[in-house]
């Protein structure tokens, strides 16, 4: 009979950052990391406690009213929710709840609190109308202002991890990603998460292997479990047996020989077999992360998604905050390229103050430029500081969910705006900058064309253009199967895209997932896209492959890819002409 | 119209007094409202509640409102534990009815 309690599981999520772990699994609290030390206090310490925990309400006040001082004009309306924080601090359900089990439970405030904001939450969530779950946000915000008060930040860390484990937790919030200390942590495992999340960014970052959108990891790992966490390929293995220990120990040499070699060459331009040079960027999401496209031989930035500073926040970003990141990047990328995608907002990541949360079918709802355009003061704030930033370096700015002209020369009018009153408070600001388009509306795609003559270059965006152009979302597992970047019909209308660049002199570049698989490189090569911009440590080894192969080769290729009817047809002539080439130079 | 209905239950002290009223704001019961309701019921002698479906409130606690979950169209009764509150019950009832000044 066998043992079912040690039996492998193997789960599979997605591989958000390369590397292999094994060790044993450190479950978080659910409701992300702990970071809240609990201890008892005597009957003499209960007045000290209470007090601590009124001025740390009190100081938390001051600061929100300070916050309120520093509002600008433009976002009074947030000045209320403000005012809404300030009154909660003192609700009775907090405040005197908070009071009454340091009294009766003698715990430190700051477990008391949490005790009596996860209950609150928790009432808050299981609301149907989503006004009221959204309440449960004003909680978290105050209750971390007050412990943040009465910790201190710096005193925040995981620090009951004695050895290096695996994290494994529903999902981490930037706060908490950044407080993980790496010497602990060999690899993180969610359930929740993607590729772009905030912790897939960091663990890339610190080169720690990380398996995210596991599902229910949480549900099927134990502490203390042994897995093995496999980032590229997003497997993990519960209880590994000695063979599979074994097999995974090899892999992880041979997966650091790979990197290795790969590193050596990723300095060098990307050059073809037959000597055409491509440009290999990176996509970042914060500031920080333009060190990594630099020291993995990034040509440059082919995407700065900008959503971050809007995020984890209640307010809007000033001009300055903004101008003050952008052009940090853009002084440290210079001469290099800086691709400046202004806000996209989406399904995940939603702003806190506006209230979009509500929409049946978000990623057909107002986001991106259409979220923009509705409010100019918010976009052209964002405008005036990539202008500003522009005098810094070599920045082009780019717009996300165009869908044709109109909207273009609606941004177009926003930008002469936007010019004309940074002139007029003679600012230093550079106004001749590049304009470009994320292809991912297939509408826009079909008009390339007309789009042409609007725009500087065109920027595919592949992951939103295949899940619109396919109708699938790749979220929803009944139908992600169906999400297949080599689709004919996606391959098709990337063909017209890039005839037409080509056609109008336009640049062409892809910053979707798609560039960042070596897999695909033949095919985008054989398209004549001129440049790729993917993560970070994604850039050695699309430069690895590019090095393998040749343009000619590719663009003969294509024509036979062109008459395929089937994925599975594609991936066959792939398989056929390249399948050599693409597992000697790959790791999978 | 709110009516009056003086409750004198077994399980109600002596001097309960209540009134249901229906909100007919937009946004219901949300979080500016409570903070108007709870801003008048902090000033009662008693103790100050909103029932809805069953369910009780502090009036006193916006967080403890919300909780209810009023929607426009709902109907919640004011109770006051004591007569010498009644101001504040028809208050908090005509700032209801007045849909909350929105």
């Amino acid at each position: 009979m066998s043992n079912t309690e040690n039996q492998e599981i193997l789960l599979k999520g997605i591989g958000a950052s390369p590397g292999i772990c094994t060790g044993r699994a450190y479950l978080v609290d659910k409701e992300g990391v702990n970071l809240v030390k609990k201890y008892s206090i005597g009957d003499d310490q209960v007045e000290d406690e209470k007090n601590r925990f009124k001025s740390a309400v009190k100081k938390a006040a001051d600061e929100l009213r300070a916050i309120m001082e520093e509002i600008s004009e433009d976002f009074q309306e947030h000045a209320n929710i403000f005012e809404m924080h300030i009154v909660l601090l003192k609700d009775k359900m907090l405040y005197d709840k908070t009071i009454e089990i340091i009294e009766e439970k003698k715990v430190n405030a700051e477990w008391a609190l949490k005790l009596v904001a996860s209950d609150i939450k928790l009432k808050f969530r299981n609301m149907s109308d989503p006004y009221f779950r959204d309440r449960a946000e004003d909680i978290v915000h105050v209750s971390e202002r007050i412990i943040r008060n009465l910790v201190g930040v710096e005193h925040v860390n995981i620090g009951n991890i004695g050895k290096r484990v695996i994290l494994v937790a529903k999902d981490l919030s930037p706060a908490e990603t950044s407080q993980i200390q790496v010497a602990r942590i060999q690899g993180f495992v969610t359930d929740r998460g993607a590729i772009t999340s905030h912790t897939a960014i960091i663990a890339r970052t610190l080169e720690i292997p990380a398996v995210l959108g596991v599902g229910d990891a949480t549900g099927l790992i134990r502490n203390d479990d042994i897995i093995i966490a496999d980032g590229a390929t997003g497997e993990i293995v519960v209880h590994p047996g000695e063979h599979t220990l074994a097999k995974y120990v090899r892999r992880k040499t041979d997966y650091e020989h790979y990197r290795a070699a790969s590193m050596r060459g990723s300095h060098s331009p990307a050059n073809t077999a037959d000597g055409v040079s491509i440009q290999v960027m990176g996509n970042i999401e914060l500031p920080e992360e333009v060190v990594s496209v630099r020291d993995y031989g990034g040509d440059g930035i082919g995407l700065y998604r900008t959503e971050f500073q809007y995020l984890s926040r209640s307010d809007f970003p000033t001009e300055y905050e903004l101008f003050d990141k952008y052009r940090d990047v853009a002084e440290v990328m210079n001469p290099k390229q800086v691709t400046i995608r202004t806000l996209d907002i989406n399904g995940d990541k939603i702003l806190r103050n506006s209230s979009l949360t509500d929409e049946a079918n978000p990623a057909m709802g107002l986001r991106g430029i259409r979220y923009c355009l509705k409010k100019p003061d918010i976009f052209k704030t964002q405008i005036r500081a990539i202008l500003r930033a522009a005098a810094f370096g070599n920045v082009r700015i780019m717009f996300p969910m165009i869908s044709g002209c109109n909207e273009i020369r609606e941004i177009r009018k926003l930008m002469e705006q936007a010019a004309h009153s940074l002139d007029k408070e003679g600012v230093e600001f550079n106004r001749h900058i590049d304009i470009g388009v994320m292809v991912e509306v297939p509408s826009l795609a079909i008009m390339a064309d007309v789009i042409a003559k609007e725009v500087d270059f065109f920027s595919i965006g592949t992951n939103d253009l295949i899940q619109y152009t396919l109708a699938i979302d790749r979220g929803n597992r009944h139908v992600a199967h169906y999400y297949q970047p080599l689709h004919p019909a996606v391959i098709r209308i990337l063909k017209y895209v890039s005839n037409v660049a080509e056609d109008k002199g336009k640049k062409i570049s892809m910053c979707g997932e798609m560039a960042g698989d070596p897999v695909h490189m033949p095919v985008l090569l054989g398209l004549g896209i001129d440049e790729l911009s993917v993560n970070p440590p994604s850039i050695p080894l699309v430069k690895r492959m590019i090095r393998s192969l040749r343009i000619e080769d590719a663009k003969l290729f294509l024509k036979d890819v062109i008459r395929e009817t089937t994925t599975d047809g594609v991936l066959n002539q792939l398989q056929n002409a390249y399948g050599k080439i693409l597992s000697d130079e790959m790791f999978v | 119209m709110s009516k009056m209905n003086e409750i004198f239950g077994t399980d109600q002290p002596p001097g309960t007094l209540a009134k249901d009223v229906l909100i007919r704001n937009e946004l219901g019961l949300h979080a500016r409202s409570a903070a108007q309701i709870a801003e008048i019921a902090q000033g009662a002698n008693s103790k100050v509640e909103i029932v809805r479906g069953g369910e009780k409130a502090d009036a006193a606690s916006i967080i403890d409102m919300l909780t209810l979950s009023c929607s426009k169209g709902s109907n919640i009764t004011v109770k006051v534990d004591s007569q010498s509150d009644i101001g504040v019950l028809n208050r908090i009832v005509a700032l209801v009815e007045s849909g909350f000044g929105e």
